[in-house]
């Protein structure tokens, strides 16, 4: 039988796996860089995680079909967080184009739709059906088994989701409680009591999903709900999941609770679920028809820890530095969600939004360039900015780039004072890599939010190895291209690129 | 690194967290969160607002102020929590001297934590008395 699917098994420079939003805004930005590379995944077709999830098939994630900006412009993907990233205005907002209009919260097809039409038009190539196995190393070479074969190369970057359902071993019984990704219809439900272990995003939302059949709902777990208007990041119950919350503190049935949990029975066919109050008053029993796990995902990252990849948290996330890379294992590299194991600084206690499209997309961008440059010595264009335009194109960058607000405190504008070529835009990069790699005087700018939820632009300036920190002020309307924070920034440039 | 049972066990294991039920060291492992660090990389910035409090795990870590090593921190030993305390950046930078393991909790809510858990805060009331002992006796 003829092989039509491209990349073969053999050696490239580099591979990626995974044809989610990560393998293939990295593919394509790998592509318009000029970097060979295949692309494989296990799926049959593109869309990772979307090709199934979220559960109730309604995205968290907004595009905004009317914005101030236009649908082609770099600038809207301010408002729209599902679109990947491309140069070319025609490719862009692609989400606007597909959505219903029923909502500004994509349907999950509408979103797989997005992403498998985003790889047609840009022309992305994946060998589909060719599932990674396992790895090792071969002097310089790192070695991907796969169904098809080996592929051997420079440089492996895993986009491979973070879509393998866990469930805590230390609880007994805890085989008697389904997995979130094992949820039934929610139909089935109607007149059951459900207890659901956790208090994020996706117990919240199979609560809203039962709230007009279960019985009773249940959501457990140690430490307290936390609510994204609250924390003002993704970090929290998002606003379109706070119903059940809602219907707790209204004193609707819903019953929320800061407990561990146990153990879990069964008898005669009903689950009893014994839970210990975290503040110490003492034990409760329940007696449930059905128990759910919202206890998260793993990224199914095989045998890359016996090879040296080190992870952390209960998601066993691999370590990276700013650049993506394993903090462990150089040379190997990851995209898409598993992105959100790259902290940053985390100012404030804010992480970056790594986790969803809306922010990887551009990490994405930031990776293949990174890539382009350290392994394949690929520079990218640089423009260069003449002294008075300086200050009006940073507030201008600190007021428009999506880049900045989706990655507020993590990816920068950066300009340099390259003594050879004079004012330098040296791109998007992480702002951890700014502050803490030395080198060429210059400036990194970002947004930023602090504990009130304060938006202001922030501006980091680094002159001889020292870098120093520069608040600006907020403004009602989030405009920062005023008298006043043009004068704010001068004094912190303070004639660097005079 | 690290389930939660693993966390919570090394939580148990830390004096900070000695005094704490395990279904309180559950809680507090939730609010932390794990972060690893290569050698040589930065923890916290000297001058640089928005820190947060950090506990080493795994690891060794130094305290570098304007260049001179001031401190090295191990296993059990924690930082950033005067400059959270007093609303002010840090005065050292932290850099990992080998790879380091850390649990952290966020500045904003180090008041919070440290109020519904008064034994934590005992815990660490101590250490800062005995920091302060040392520096006495040093200084002459």
């Amino acid at each position: 039988m003829t092989d039509t699917q491209p990349f073969q098994a053999g050696d490239y420079p580099v591979v990626v796996v995974g044809s989610g939003p990560g393998g293939l805004q990295i593919s394509y930005s790998l592509t318009k860089l000029g970097v060979k590379h295949a692309v494989i995944s296990a799926d049959p077709a593109p869309g990772g995680m979307f090709r199934k999830w979220p559960f109730f098939q309604r995205l968290l994630s907004w595009t905004k079909p009317y914005a101030p900006w236009p649908h082609d412009a770099h600038e809207f993907a301010r408002y729209d967080w599902n679109s990947l990233i491309a140069d070319e205005s025609t490719q862009r907002g692609l989400m606007t184009t597909i959505m219903d209009g029923s909502s500004y919260y994509p349907s999950r097809p509408e979103m797989e739709r997005n992403l498998a039409t985003f790889a047609e038009r840009t022309g992305i190539q994946v060998r589909y059906g060719c599932t990674w196995e396992s790895t090792k190393r071969d002097g310089d070479r790192f070695v991907l088994e796969t169904t098809d074969g080996e592929y051997r190369c420079q440089v492996p970057i895993f986009a491979v989701g973070v879509a393998e359902p866990w469930k805590p071993s230390n609880i007994p019984g805890i085989e008697h409680a389904a997995h979130y990704a094992d949820t039934r219809p929610a139909e089935t439900y109607a007149g059951k009591r459900v207890f659901i272990i956790g208090k994020e995003n996706s117990a919240f939302e199979l609560a809203t999903g039962f709230l007009p059949w279960a019985r009773h709902i249940v959501l457990a777990s140690p430490s307290p709900a936390k609510l994204s208007v609250n924390t003002h990041s993704l970090l929290g119950v998002r606003a379109r999941y706070v119903q059940p919350y809602e219907d707790y503190v209204l004193g609707g049935g819903v019953v929320v609770l800061e407990a561990s949990i146990e153990k879990i029975d069964r008898h005669d066919g009903i689950l009893h679920v014994l839970t210990r109050a975290s503040d110490g008053s003492g034990e409760m029993s329940f007696e449930v028809d059905d128990v759910i796990a919202t206890t998260g995902f793993q990224p199914p990252i095989r045998d890359l820890p016996a090879l040296g990849v080190a992870t952390i948290g209960r998601n066993k996330l691999p370590a990276q530095t700013p650049f993506w890379e394993s903090a462990s294992l150089p040379g190997l590299y990851f995209g898409g969600t598993i992105h959100q194991a790259s902290p940053g600084l985390k100012k404030h206690g804010l992480p970056s939004n790594s986790g969803g499209v809306n922010g990887h997309r551009f990490n994405g961008r930031v990776l293949a360039r990174h890539i382009a440059q350290t392994h394949f010595s690929i520079d990218p264009a640089r423009p260069v900015l003449k002294s008075g335009d300086v200050i009006p194109y940073l507030l201008r960058e600190v007021t428009n780039a999506p880049e900045l607000w989706h990655q507020k405190s993590y990816l920068a504008r950066v300009i340099l004072a390259d003594p050879a070529r004079g004012i330098v835009d040296d791109g998007i990069l992480p702002l951890q890599h700014f502050l803490d790699s030395g080198g060429k005087d210059g400036v990194a700018a970002t947004v930023e939010e602090n504990a009130k939820g304060d938006l202001y632009p922030a501006m980091y300036v680094r002159r001889a190895n020292e870098t120093t920190e520069h608040l600006l002020p907020g403004h009602p309307l989030l405009d920062f291209q005023t008298t006043e924070h043009g004068k704010a920034l001068a004094v912190a440039l303070d004639g660097l690129f005079a | 690194m690290a389930t939660q049972e693993e966390i919570v066990d090394a939580l148990a294991s830390l004096t900070l967290f000695a005094d704490l039920t395990k279904p309180e060291l559950e809680g507090v492992a939730h609010i932390l969160e794990e972060q690893y660090f290569t050698q040589d990389q930065r923890v916290l910035r000297q001058s640089l607002t928005g820190g947060g409090f950090y506990i080493v795990l795994e690891g060794e870590a130094a305290a570098v102020a304007d260049g001179r090593r001031v401190n090295t921190l191990a296993r059990g030993d924690f930082f950033g929590e005067i400059s959270v305390l007093l609303g002010e950046p840090p005065t050292a930078d932290i850099v990992a001297i080998r790879p380091l393991r850390c649990l952290v909790l966020a500045g904003e809510q180090l008041r919070e934590f440290l109020i519904s858990h008064p034994a934590v805060s005992f815990r660490i009331l101590q250490a800062e008395a005995r920091k302060l002992r040392n520096a006495t006796r040093r200084s002459p």
